[in-house]
């Protein structure tokens, strides 16, 4: 069976999550766990790399919008990178770029954390 | 072969099994010659119409059936969930503005969004604790209008 794997790398204030395999309604909760840990743990700087995600449906994508208000609140937002076109073309189905940056390799996400102090980034496309 | 085309699955309303049910699609949209990319979107309209009857037709009980029926005729493809839960109202979560919906952050309805999107017709019959149906088509070539095309020539062209 395939499945869903989530990896998690901290770089000062920036945390990558790495999500590989199939996000659906089923895996989906997997996603929500580690979003909520971060966020428990008031890391609101969030780069999220999809270059191993083989699927998603609108039940992964839900799970970005139940965190981004959040996390925005916190000074923070949620990042994406590497996203293969598949996986893209989802996103871009729902209108998802228009409220997230979507970046084509993960250091230019964690780079724009970097250089943008503590206030909220929110044009960086 | 000829005189039977229609594929079944009923298989409990559980998300673990949403992975079964995007197989067994695939493969029939696959090998009758769709695109790789046209088969990501079936599988996905697919996906969420299920996940919708999974999450929303019988309040969690994972005993209840999804039945999965995918019928190929010569131009194209059709799928149909059905299931006996509680029904909805399609028109009631319709989006009309995507970009207005999420400038709310609203998440609720985007499944059925995406099937439309996904698939060139879809409708819906409603009928609560009886049977409700989500009945989508995809064409061979994308539109309905095009000549039909045998199999083998269907390949070709992709």
């Amino acid at each position: 069976m395939s499945g869903f794997e989530i990896r998690r790398k901290d770089d000062g204030c920036v945390s990558t999550l790495y999500i590989k395999g199939f996000l659906d309604a089923h895996t989906a909760p997997q996603l929500e766990r580690s979003l909520q840990e971060l966020v428990n743990e008031g890391r609101f700087r969030i780069v999220v790399n999809f270059s191993e995600l083989s699927y998603i449906s609108s039940a992964g994508l839900g799970v970005f919008m139940g965190f981004i208000e959040t996390v925005r609140k916190n000074q923070g937002d949620i990042k994406l990178s590497n996203m293969p076109p598949k996986i893209y073309r989802v996103f871009d189905l729902l209108g998802f770029p228009l409220i997230y940056e979507i970046y084509e390799d993960e250091r230019q996400a964690q780079e724009k954390f970097a250089g943008s102090g503590t206030s909220s980034v929110e044009d960086g496309r | 072969m000829e005189q039977e085309n229609t594929y079944r699955l009923r298989i409990p309303s559980r998300t673990e099994n949403l992975e079964i049910i995007r197989e067994f699609v695939s493969k029939i949209a696959r090998n009758a010659g769709f695109s790789e990319e046209d088969v990501g979107k079936i599988q996905l309209a697919v996906d969420e119409a299920c996940t919708n009857v999974v999450k929303h037709a019988y309040d969690g009980d994972t005993q209840k059936p999804i039945d999965v029926a995918v019928r190929l005729d010569y131009d194209r493809l059709t799928i149909v969930v059905t299931d006996e839960g509680k029904g909805f109202d399609p028109k009631a979560v319709e989006i009309s503005d995507i970009a207005e919906y999420l400038a709310e952050l609203r998440v609720g309805g985007l499944g059925i969004y995406l099937i439309r999107s996904l698939m060139d017709e879809v409708e819906y019959s409603i009928q609560p604790g009886v049977r409700n149906q989500v009945r989508m088509v995809k064409y061979f070539g994308g539109s309905p209008e095009r000549p039909p095309l045998s199999p083998r020539s269907r390949r070709a062209q992709k």
